[in-house]
């Protein structure tokens, strides 16, 4: 593997670490089994690319990609909360109908920007080599989202809203406002899909209205295949195992682009995407059985 | 230190050995003195495959050899634009002589990271909106060039009025979701009133979609139209279905569809289109920069027409036209 697509895998992960962060706070968290990721990964890509495009400051774009995505997680919780709509459902519903929403806001379902002044683009002019100082500014914004979700969920409002997840009668029996929790929950997950993918169309150099296909399987594969190698016991654990999980995830397609050397095929990239990711788990826990073999049991 | 143990713990540290092992053992050893051209494509596909194995033939052609004189990498994104991105970095990574990107978003991704290295797009449709290229005549400064799909859907138009004269309205299913597609229905809202024919859209998002939206044109069209939409020609055993089921004459804008029950089509197929770009990606090898190649269109046309697909939608296909074929189909409906 190349150096620059070994980093390409790195940046890859540092921009769905965001996507793990948020299916840790609606799936684990809130308990609150959310498919809207899929559509508000292009929503805030889509929102993004309209904006750059039409001459707004690119910082303020992604911003307001997270914001446009915020609303999306409302929607959702709305649905929910105040509709009486299965969860699942309700994200079902929102995520179909932000097809439709985001080919509107873009006006055609491929905006480029390519050449376009992007947040990535005073790093063309650094010392360091592109395919370094890219990770670089994502590993700050995600250092960013990781520090507010760490403190965020350790706050008074954070306390309150684990306890929605976790048992929601007592939580209602505490005082707290559990409908209110989700909404705020569901906003910040979808908030940060969003950026997210605004942060993905602006690497990629375009946003696509089918690139939300699949977004919600790797935000998934990320937060489980993490928690499986670090198996969480508090929320810094857990946001740590959000990255590890995301990077090893990216890091795994890296490794199965470069596995024709034992006769696979482009075809089979899938297979051995998934292959490598159950042998990135798995492998540590043969490793302590192993271990505890070679031990004389002292019982 | 405890909680920097507890967090590095023995876990995370065997696979991250593990992954730096593997990494080791993948790193590829670079071969002196042959040329090597790195493909892509967004998603399997049987007119991208074309496009690919059409690529592949001319640069034999061209005398350049797999595993000769020539290195040829070859991947394909799967459908999801997260790993088209990570293979344009790959691909950058193992600096090529050529990249070639195959549909859009994968020839976008080549060159958002290519840096300079030279990129062949093919089966884009409108490279000038997918800011691959800044116009189809000028190409001077850009390491980007290639052939688009861009169907001639005037004569499209034209071919369905000859077939089926007294067509009033006519139907197209499309992914609104594909910018190949979008543009392209643009193109027969433009020209389907020049033959008299009102247009009556029905889109897609996905593939199990197209049989619903095909039965939703009946009774409200008199021919259906397929643009060289991905979801609907992956799909297109269900359109013709229906065409049979309520005698809708089926007309297709790529050739490869009419062996699978269109009518018609005048177009041409994505192999040649992979043959023209080979020969871009030949040129270039040899020593010609792409700023001095424009983009181009595709060069021939071609009818092909199935007269027993006619039959089965209860239309007779014109002698002149059948003479005039370039291929006549003859499977069995």
């Amino acid at each position: 593997m190349s150096t620059i697509a070994f980093f390409g895998a790195i940046e890859s992960g540092l921009i769905y670490s965001l996507v793990a962060f948020a299916v840790y706070l609606s799936f684990r968290i809130l308990d609150f089994p959310d498919l809207t990721v899929d559509g508000s990964f292009p929503m805030g890509a889509a929102v993004c690319a309209v904006l750059i495009v039409s001459g707004i400051n690119p910082w303020f774009a992604t911003v307001a990609a997270f914001f446009a995505s915020c609303c999306a997680g409302m929607v959702t919780a709305w649905l929910n909360v105040k509709l009486g709509i299965l969860n699942l459902l309700a994200s079902i519903l929102t995520m179909i109908a932000l097809y439709s929403i985001n080919l509107r806001i873009m006006g055609k379902p491929n905006i480029a920007l390519l050449g376009e002044k992007t947040i990535l683009s005073p790093t063309e002019t650094w010392e360091l080599p592109f395919y370094l100082s890219i990770p670089f500014v994502f590993t700050m914004i995600t250092l960013l989202i990781f520090i507010g979700l760490y403190w965020f969920l350790r706050s008074q409002k954070g306390l309150a809203m684990r306890a929605t997840g976790a048992n929601s009668k007592m939580a209602k029996a505490q005082g707290i406002n559990t409908d209110r929790m989700i909404i705020l929950g569901m906003a910040l997950s979808n908030g940060m899909v969003g950026l997210a993918g605004s942060l993905f169309a602006q690497s990629q150099g375009s946003a696509d209205v089918a690139m939300g296909v699949g977004v919600i399987v790797i935000g998934l594969a990320s937060l489980i295949g993490g928690e499986a190698l670090l198996t969480p016991k508090n929320i810094f654990r857990a946001l740590c195992a959000c990255v590890i999980g995301a990077i090893i995830y990216r890091l795994a397609i890296a490794l199965a682009l470069n596995s024709d050397f034992i006769g696979l095929q482009a075809q089979d990239l899938n297979l051995i995407t998934a292959i490598l990711v159950t042998f990135a788990i798995v492998a540590p826990k043969f490793k302590s059985k192993f271990a505890n073999k070679v031990k004389p049991n002292r019982d | 230190m405890d909680f920097m143990r507890a967090y590095l713990s023995k876990n995370i540290v065997f696979s991250v050995i593990s992954i730096i092992i593997a990494v080791v053992l993948v790193t590829p050893t670079h071969a002196a003195g042959k040329k090597h051209v790195a493909i892509t494509q967004i998603v399997e596909h049987p007119a991208l495959d074309a496009v690919n194995s059409g690529i592949q033939d001319e640069l034999i052609a061209q005398g350049f050899v797999k595993g000769k004189n020539l290195k040829l990498t070859f991947e394909s994104a799967q459908g999801s634009t997260a790993t088209a991105a990570q293979i344009a970095k790959k691909f950058v990574g193992d600096s090529p002589d050529v990249m070639v990107g195959i549909a859009t978003p994968s020839a976008q991704a080549l060159a958002a990271s290519a840096r300079g290295i030279p990129i062949v797009f093919a089966a884009v449709t409108d490279p000038v909106s997918a800011k691959l290229v800044k116009s189809m005549q000028d190409n001077s400064g850009s390491s980007i060039t290639g052939v688009s799909d861009l169907s001639p859907i005037d004569q499209h138009m034209a071919l369905i009025k000859q077939v089926v004269p007294k067509t009033q309205r006519l139907g197209v299913i499309y992914n609104s979701g594909e910018a190949n597609s979008a543009s392209l229905v643009d193109l027969v809202a433009k020209y389907a009133p020049q033959q008299g024919f009102s247009l009556v859209k029905a889109s897609v998002a996905k593939t199990s979609d197209v049989l619903s939206a095909a039965r939703s044109l009946i009774g409200k069209v008199d021919a259906i139209y397929i643009p060289t939409d991905n979801t609907v020609v992956s799909a297109f055993e269900a359109v013709v279905k229906v065409s049979q089921q309520a005698n809708i004459p089926l007309f297709a804008a790529d050739t490869d569809s009419v062996k699978r029950g269109a009518i018609a089509a005048l177009g041409f197929n994505y192999y040649d289109l992979g043959r023209q770009t080979g020969k871009m990606v030949a040129d270039i090898l040899k020593g010609k920069k792409p700023s001095e190649i424009p983009a181009q269109g595709v060069t021939d046309t071609e009818l092909h027409v199935n007269p027993a697909a006619a039959k089965s939608m209860n239309v007779e296909l014109p002698a002149e036209l059948i003479s005039s074929a370039k291929k006549v189909v003859k499977t069995g409906f």
